[in-house]
C-alpha cells in the first residue's frame, strides 16, 4: 500500500471527505436500525465502501442531482448491490431525493428496493444485486461514451468475494481489449463474504496479479485512507489506454467497532441499544432520524 | 420445392444495416457469432457499432444492458439456446427488469438447429423469454417477417426476442403485408377448424391447409409470429368459438410456447371459466412476503372474491 502523490491534496478536501463518509455511515445505520428484524439490510458490506463512495459522491465524479439523468454525468454502478445502503445514504446526502425517504427502504411502493433499481431510485446507474454483473454494465457504458465522443467516466465497486463470479472474468477479459480507459473498477476488498473468510472459501490471490496479467492498471490502497482513495481516483481518472482497478483493503463493518470484522453483521438489524452504540461512536445523533 | 427461399438470420442482418444507414442509434453485439449471425454486413461503414465480445454470451447481454443504459438501441445476436438459457438472468434482471432497449436475435431457432443436435437446440427459448416480464417474444414466420420484425424492434420501447432459423426457408409474405408487433395475423378464416402457428412452421400449415382442403375440410390459419403480447386476442378467440376445433403448432415444447399462449386466451374467455392469480406479467418489489401476497392479490380473501365473482 502506498500513497501516490497524496501530499498535494487539501487538507481541508481530507476533512471535509472524512466527514461525509461519516455522514454516509450514519444514515447506514439509522436505515438498518429503522427497518427492523422484517427488512433487515446488509450493514457491514455497506459501512465497508462508505469512504470510497463518499470520495466519488462528495469530489470525483462529475454529477448534478437535479439532473439524475445527465448524459454528460459521470456513471456509477455498485455491482455488490447487497450494500445498497451505502449508496442510497450516498444519493441522499447528495440531493438526489429527500433523506426522509431513507427510512422507507425495503418497504411495499418504495423507491428504495432491497438491492438498487435504476427505475425506482433517482441517481442509480444500474440495477444491481445479483453479484458479477456490474462490471460488464460498466463496458457497455463505457463503450457508449466513446462511441459517442462523451468523456465520462465510469466507476463500478465490485465485493471481492464477487470476484469468485466467472462473468467478473469475462468482463476482466475484454474491458483491456476495448481500450476503456474511462473505466474504473474499485474492489471492496473486506476479505469476508457471506459464510466466511473469501480465502478459505475460494481464495483470490495473488488476486493484483491476476488483474496485472488480464491487462489493467492495478492500483493497491488502503481503503478507508480518504488521501489514498482521493489520489488514486485521480490517477485512476487520467490514464493511457486501458482500465484500472483500485484495489482497496478495507474491513467490514468499519466504523462501529462491534462490527468490525465480525460476520455475523453481513445481513442483520441493529437494534435499539446497538444502534445508540454505533451511532454514538459515529458522533451522530441519535433522537433524530 | 418452387417458393422462394431466402435466410432468415440473413434478413435480420440486412435489416440491422438498414436501420444503421437510416442513422438509427444501434450497436451490433455478437459472442463470436458476427459472421454466422451476419453482423458482418455492418463492418463496412459502421465498424464501430460492432462489438464482437468473444465467446461469452453472459458478457455481452451486460454489456449490451449498459449501452442500453446509455441510450443505445441494441442488437444482441447469438444463437437461442444461449441467448435464452445461458443468458436468462442477464435478460431478466438487467434487461427486462429496468425494461432497457436490448433486442436479441435468436438464431438457430427450435429444430433448425437441426444436425448440431440438442445442445444447440431450443425448444424452450420462447417460454422461457415469455415467462420474463417487459419481454416482447417474437418468432417470425419467413424472411420477409424478420426484417420487419427487426425493424419494428428498434422502435419499440423495451426488449424484444426475436427468434430466427438457420438455412433459407420459403418466403411466405411480402414487403407490403401489414406487421405490427404483437398482432396476429389471419391469414384464411376456416370452417372446420383453427390451425395457429408461430415461426417457420407457418409453411407447413399452410400446406396442410391444402391437403386438408382435398378431404373436404376447411382450415382457418392464424399466425401468431409474436407470443407477448397478444394486442388482438379476439382474433383467436372468435376463430376457436366458430370452429370449435383448434390445433396449435409450433418448434417448441408444447409447455410454455405457443400451445400455452393460445390455450391461456381461450381458457381465460371460453364458456368454462377461468382465472389466473398471479403475477400478471409483471415484475414485483420490495416487501415482507405478506404484503407482497396481498399487493398481489394472493391473500386467501382475495382469492375467495376472485372465486365468488366467478360463480356468481
Amino acid at each position: 500500500m502506498s500513497n501516490y502523490g497524496s501530499s498535494s491534496i487539501d487538507e481541508n478536501k481530507i476533512l471535509y471527505l472524512e466527514e461525509q463518509a461519516k455522514k454516509i455511515r450514519i444514515e447506514i445505520v439509522k436505515m438498518c436500525h429503522i427497518v427492523g428484524e422484517e427488512r433487515k439490510a446488509h450493514p457491514a458490506a455497506a459501512l465497508s465502501s462508505a469512504d470510497i463512495v463518499a470520495a466519488l459522491y462528495f469530489d470525483i465524479m462529475k454529477i448534478d442531482p437535479l439532473k439524475p439523468s445527465w448524459s454528460e454525468r459521470d456513471r456509477f454502478i455498485l455491482s455488490k448491490g447487497h450494500a445498497a445502503t451505502v449508496l442510497y445514504a450516498a444519493l441522499a446526502l447528495r440531493g438526489y431525493f429527500d433523506i426522509g425517504r431513507l427510512k422507507t427502504l425495503r418497504t411495499l411502493n418504495g423507491i428504495l428496493q432491497g438491492h438498487p433499481d435504476m427505475k425506482k431510485t433517482p441517481g442509480v446507474d444500474m440495477t444491481s444485486g445479483s453479484l458479477g454483473h456490474g462490471l460488464s454494465a460498466g463496458i457497455g457504458m463505457a463503450i457508449a461514451a466513446k462511441l459517442d465522443r462523451k468523456d465520462y467516466k465510469v466507476f463500478v465497486i465490485l465485493g471481492d468475494g464477487e470476484c469468485q463470479e466467472g462473468l467478473v472474468w469475462e468482463a476482466a477479459m475484454s474491458a483491456p481489449k476495448f481500450q476503456l480507459s474511462n473505466l474504473i473498477a474499485i474492489i471492496d476488498a473486506n476479505g469476508l463474504q457471506s459464510c466466511d473468510e473469501v480465502c478459505k472459501i475460494i481464495p483470490l490471490e495473488p488476486f493484483g496479479t491476476k488483474w496485472v496479467s488480464f491487462g489493467w492498471n492495478i492500483i493497491e490502497i488502503d481503503g478507508h485512507n480518504m488521501r489514498d482513495i482521493i489520489s488514486s481516483l485521480e490517477i485512476a481518472s487520467n490514464p493511457k489506454n486501458k482500465p484500472t482497478v483500485i484495489i482497496a483493503h478495507t474491513i467490514k463493518g468499519r466504523g462501529v467497532s462491534f462490527m468490525e470484522n465480525d460476520n455475523s453483521w453481513h445481513q442483520k438489524a441493529i437494534n435499539l441499544e446497538q444502534f445508540k452504540a454505533a451511532i454514538s461512536e459515529l458522533g451522530g445523533d441519535c433522537t433524530s432520524e | 420445392m418452387n417458393e422462394e427461399m431466402a435466410s432468415t438470420r440473413l434478413a435480420a442482418g440486412e435489416a440491422m444495416l438498414e436501420l444503421a444507414r437510416q442513422g438509427a442509434d444501434i450497436v451490433a453485439i455478437s459472442a463470436d457469432t458476427s459472421k454466422s449471425m451476419y453482423i458482418d454486413l455492418l463492418k463496412k461503414d459502421f465498424d464501430e457499432r460492432c462489438i464482437d465480445t468473444g465467446i461469452a454470451e453472459q458478457n455481452m447481454m451486460m454489456i449490451a444492458a449498459g449501452l442500453a443504459s446509455a441510450g443505445k438501441i441494441v442488437f444482441a445476436a447469438s444463437y437461442s439456446v444461449f441467448t435464452s438459457m445461458r443468458c436468462c438472468e442477464q435478460l431478466r434482471t438487467f434487461i427486462a427488469y429496468p425494461n432497457l432497449n436490448v433486442k436479441i436475435i435468436a438464431g438457430m431457432g427450435g429444430l433448425t438447429a437441426g444436425t448440431e443436435g440438442v445442445t444447440h437446440m431450443a425448444t424452450e427459448d420462447l417460454g422461457i423469454v415469455r415467462c420474463i416480464a417487459n419481454f416482447a417474444v417474437m418468432a417470425p414466420s419467413d424472411a420477409v417477417a424478420v426484417k420487419k420484425a427487426v425493424k419494428a424492434a428498434a422502435f419499440y420501447r423495451g426488449p424484444v426476442y426475436i427468434r430466427v432459423g438457420r438455412e433459407p426457408s420459403p418466403v411466405l409474405s411480402d414487403d407490403k403485408s401489414d406487421f405490427e408487433i404483437g398482432r396476429s395475423i389471419m391469414h384464411k378464416k376456416g370452417r372446420d377448424i383453427t390451425i395457429i402457428a408461430a415461426g417457420l412452421v407457418l409453411y407447413e400449415v399452410f400446406e396442410a391447409a391444402k391437403l386438408l382442403e382435398k378431404q373436404g375440410i376447411n382450415a382457418g390459419i392464424i399466425e401468431v409470429h409474436t407470443l407477448k403480447p397478444v394486442l388482438n386476442p379476439e382474433l383467436i378467440l372468435s376463430e376457436a368459438m366458430s370452429t370449435k376445433n383448434v390445433i396449435t403448432v409450433e418448434e417448441h415444447n408444447v409447455t410454455g410456447g405457443l400451445g400455452s399462449v393460445v390455450s391461456e386466451i381461450i381458457a381465460g374467455n371460453g364458456t368454462i371459466k377461468f382465472k389466473k392469480l398471479g403475477l400478471q406479467d409483471t415484475f414485483a418489489e420490495s416487501g415482507t412476503f405478506d404484503e407482497l401476497l396481498t399487493k398481489y392479490r394472493l391473500k386467501a380473501p382475495c382469492i375467495a372474491e376472485e372465486a365468488i365473482e366467478m360463480i356468481k
